[in-house]
């Protein structure tokens, strides 16, 4: 367990990404098995301890101080791990620590009446750092930086490997993966790679906008709309269906609907979305369906799940990756045109002339299911990453909005101690008066220097305090920028914000100036006048 | 000693300019330049210039001097630790709060009832300042900068060994160690010399004068000098010392791959370790880590306990829970601030 806390410790405050490579890189190397393979299966999120959860360890916490100084203390440090690892003290006489396979065996053995007393113990035996790798490894939040792919880049460095070859293989493995360390490090055989179902990593687009684009040829380009929901890809081969995240996490869990559709073998790529009908629901109704393990079956009735196909990676066992886009395209169509299946459609292309044409086509979309338009050149072939050029992405401008700062809550993680959870309102009258209601909250969009300016504005205006909350001086003027607003019968201002983020602290303006609720309802899409559930058709 | 019927706030009480005490006419700490001040130690949001006249220990007057121009316009009252001098209806005498050279607890009494304002300060040995001393009191005003339970100062030399083992690990590099000027700095250099580092230790220039004044108050730092008189030097498992806020800069750069290091009691919390850019956080302090707060209440036994500057409301809590009567006393000027 030492070494594995040592790890995380140090990639903790490591920010290079090859500095962080070369660190698992030594830890997986010096590392017997099994004990790297469950660190290799930490660091891709492959653990799960379902008897250890954050309300168990809470109540450690409040039992060792209190609840009130246990709260104070969680608010100030932020991470829960963190909090309990830093309260709890090293018992001399607890004896030796654990090592991490002894961890991950007893707990996936231990009943949840057993759990809490084992924990301890170790909690007791081991340093503060100990305590927090541990706890870190329970809640399966490690936040130290690593993503799952490149723990896996750094498995394939260590055997010289291109990360492809283990990603390939990876579905087919599983912890504490020692076929893939005898293959990796020493002479062993390279495990089999058609166990089915296997994530290929997907291709991203850079971000572009109307003054770059006239650099570029629109006839080589394809457009296509840029849909609302979640980047998915479906990898069905070798008789095994699995739906997974951008990220190649495996969701197919949450989706039963969708993967019971899948009555084929290839890989494609598409949005995730919910689809009544001809009408595809906001956002927000994806969000019930989302970060969930299991699924009801009135969740699946109420929000049914659907995906929107952009491209086919796969098809009966042929690669069409190094294929153009155009020649893609077409084995999609063609293959979809076959056997249309009600769960899946393809993304249609948007015709346009030149750059100004698209750029009107673009402006007309006031839909709120589409996020702007992705650009792709006709002949490029499926690349894992995000190549510089051939793929862009050209968003819709942001909807804009002046509001006054209200209130300022700490944030977690990285902003830690820092007052960067903002909350916002606009002006209305309420029986003569002039009153600030809320209408969002927004902890994105600023620089580390203005969140600095802005954690020391709230200290110095601060009015009141409610715990972890300040309330400020109505003073400070903020430019909102969001992406799309609906009707909303949960916020208190009847509309919810689409990922509003702070674009412009506006120390220019009066805050008496700031935009009123009748500006900001001006903004709802035409149309959208009840509360709504069903929202707006998307369908072209 | 305590009169029942003196209300404590009647004569000591925070204004905006800092806190006052009436009988004495005089403020402690002022945030602002004032007629008269009681300054506990040097450290900038403590002392401040432009006084009249300000009373202090010789060390501390003496930093004051370093940083204010030599100070020729503010009357200087020299009080070494124990003397004690009336002022207006008040007995004032400092006592060691064993934070940096020269800091004092300010012990006031009036009527028969005594006050310290211990200022910032902490418990464990400093080779560069005499110990804390408790001091029996009817009110006792106390600072909270690290006043969670989450906070547990491991031994200094524990960190000091940290560094020495990555400079040991990383030899072709240079450690940039993050310090405050006054006071961490030199209290770091002492560490390192008496966990065997012989070799000279590398300034910053803004660390150079009161480095210097140390020496001249008697305290042996070993050969240090500025990076700015390096010739041929490379710096390779070298130790430089510099303000923390000069690692992200570009005066940093002329090291090659160098490993930041920042020492300070934050450095105990992962988020405000990586905030600082530090990746090697050393936990070492100039303030009282949650359990030297508590038992420094448990140690100077006043019924009567005002917090502040830092997380009043846990020792409040703490403090309500042990019996005593403790509120947050709000201080103009202090909020977080480095540690």
């Amino acid at each position: 367990m030492q070494a594995f806390a040592a790890l995380l410790d140090a990639l903790s405050y490591q920010p290079a990404r090859n500095a962080k490579l070369r660190l698992i890189e030594s830890y997986l190397r010096e590392t017997r098995d099994p004990d790297r393979g469950w660190a290799l299966a930490a660091m891709t999120d492959g653990l799960d301890f379902p008897a250890a959860k954050p309300a168990m360890l809470r109540g450690f916490g409040e039992d060792k101080i209190g609840t009130e100084l246990f709260h104070l203390s969680y608010d100030y440090v932020g991470d829960l791990a963190e909090t309990l690892s830093l309260i709890w003290q090293t018992d001399p006489d607890a004896g030796p620590p654990p090592t991490l396979s002894e961890v991950v065996e007893m707990l996936q053995r231990a009943t949840k009446m057993q759990t809490p007393a084992i924990l301890k113990r170790w909690l007791d035996s081991l340093d503060a750092t100990g305590r927090w790798a541990l706890l870190k490894l329970l809640t399966g939040a490690l936040r130290v930086g690593v993503s799952a792919r490149l723990a896996k880049q750094a498995a394939a460095n260590v055997g010289g490997q291109p990360v492809d070859a283990v990603e390939e293989i990876w579905h087919g493995l599983s912890a504490p993966y020692r076929p893939l360390f005898d293959w990796l490090l020493a002479d062993g055989p390279k495990p089999s790679s058609n166990a089915g179902g296997a994530f290929l990593p997907p291709m991203l687009a850079n971000p572009i906008d109307r003054a770059e684009l006239d650099g570029l040829d629109p006839t080589e380009f394809r457009a296509e709309w840029k849909w609302d929901g979640i980047r998915v890809q479906i990898a069905a081969s070798g008789g095994v269906r699995r739906l997974y995240s951008r990220a190649g996490e495996d969701i197919s869990g949450a989706f039963p609907d969708i993967v019971a559709a899948i009555d084929f073998e290839a890989v494609l790529d598409g949005e995730l979305l919910v689809r009544r009908g001809a009408i595809v629901a906001p956002f927000n109704d994806l969000q019930q369906r989302l970060n969930r393990k299991t699924v009801t079956p009135r969740q699946l009735k109420d929000h049914p799940a659907h995906v929107r196909l952009y491209d086919m990676l796969r098809l009966d066992g042929e690669d069409l990756r190094a294929l153009g886009f155009d020649q893609r395209r077409a084995r999609l169509e063609a293959w979809h045109g076959a056997k249309p299946r009600p769960r899946f459609d393809v993304s249609p292309l948007v015709a346009f002339t030149d750059w100004a044409h698209l750029a009107e086509l673009r402006e007309a979309t006031r839909s709120d299911g589409i996020e702007g338009l992705m650009l792709k050149r006709g002949d490029s072939p499926y690349l894992a990453g995000r190549p510089k050029g051939p793929w862009f992405k050209w968003k819709r401008d942001p909807l804009l909005v002046d509001c006054v700062l209200m209130y300022a809550q700490r944030g977690h993680g990285k902003r830690s101690s820092f007052y960067s959870d903002f909350t916002f309102g606009c002006w209305r009258e309420v029986a003569g008066r002039r009153e600030l209601a809320p209408v969002g909250k927004a902890y994105f969009g600023f620089t580390d220097e203005e969140l600095r300016w802005l954690d020391k504005w709230v200290r110095d205006h601060t009015t009141n305090r409610f715990g972890p909350v300040r309330e400020v001086a109505h003073e400070l003027v903020l430019e909102i920028a969001f992406d799309g607003l609906a009707r909303s019968s949960r916020h208190k201002s009847g509309v919810a914000m689409r990922f509003p983020r702070i674009s412009r602290i506006r120390t220019d303006k009066p805050a008496a100036e700031a935009d009123t609720i009748d500006d900001l309802l001006r903004l709802l899409p035409a149309g959208v006048e009840k509360p709504l559930k069903a929202a707006y058709i998307t369908d072209p | 000693m305590a009169i029942d019927t003196l209300d404590p706030r009647s004569w000591l009480y925070p204004t905006p300019r800092g806190l006052y005490c009436a009988p004495g006419d005089f403020y402690i700490d002022p945030a602002v330049a004032v007629p008269r001040g009681v300054i506990t130690h040097g450290h900038g949001d403590h002392a401040r210039p432009g006084h009249r006249a300000a009373l202090a220990t010789p060390e501390t007057l003496a930093i004051m001097r370093a940083r204010f121009d030599g100070m020729p316009d503010t009357s200087q009252q020299p009080l070494k630790y124990g003397e004690s001098l009336r002022i207006g209806e008040v007995d004032v005498s400092l006592a060691p709060a064993g934070h940096i050279l020269g800091s004092a607890q300010a012990v006031l009494a009036f009527k028969g009832q005594r006050i310290v304002v211990s200022g910032d300060f902490k418990r464990r040995p400093d080779p560069t300042c005499p110990p804390f001393e408790p001091v029996a009191c009817d009110v006792f005003i106390t600072e909270a900068t690290f006043a969670l339970p989450v906070f547990h100062h491991p031994s200094d030399l524990g960190e000091i060994a940290k560094l020495l083992r990555s400079i040991a690990t990383f030899p072709e590099r240079a450690h940039l160690v993050g310090v405050y000027a006054l006071g961490k700095c030199q209290r770091v250099i002492k560490l390192l010399r008496a966990a065997g580092w012989d070799k000279r230790i590398w300034l910053h220039g803004s660390l150079v004068a009161l480095c210097r004044l140390y020496q001249e108050q008697g305290v042996d730092l070993g050969e240090v000098a500025p990076v700015s008189d390096a010739i041929l030097e490379t710096f390779k498992g070298a130790i430089v010392l510099c303000p923390p806020s000069a690692i992200a800069d570009r005066w940093s750069r002329r090291f090659a791959d160098p490993i930041p290091a920042v020492c300070s009691g934050w450095m105990r919390v992962r988020a405000r370790a990586r905030q600082s850019g530090a990746e090697l956080p050393l936990v070492i302090s100039d303030h009282a880590d949650w359990a030297e707060l508590t038992q420094t209440l448990r140690d100077v036994g006043a019924p009567k306990v005002w917090v502040t500057h830092g997380r009043e409301e846990a020792l409040v809590h703490h403090a309500r829970s042990i019996g005593i009567d403790a509120e947050a006393l709000h201080l103009a000027g202090r909020d977080e601030e480095g540690a």
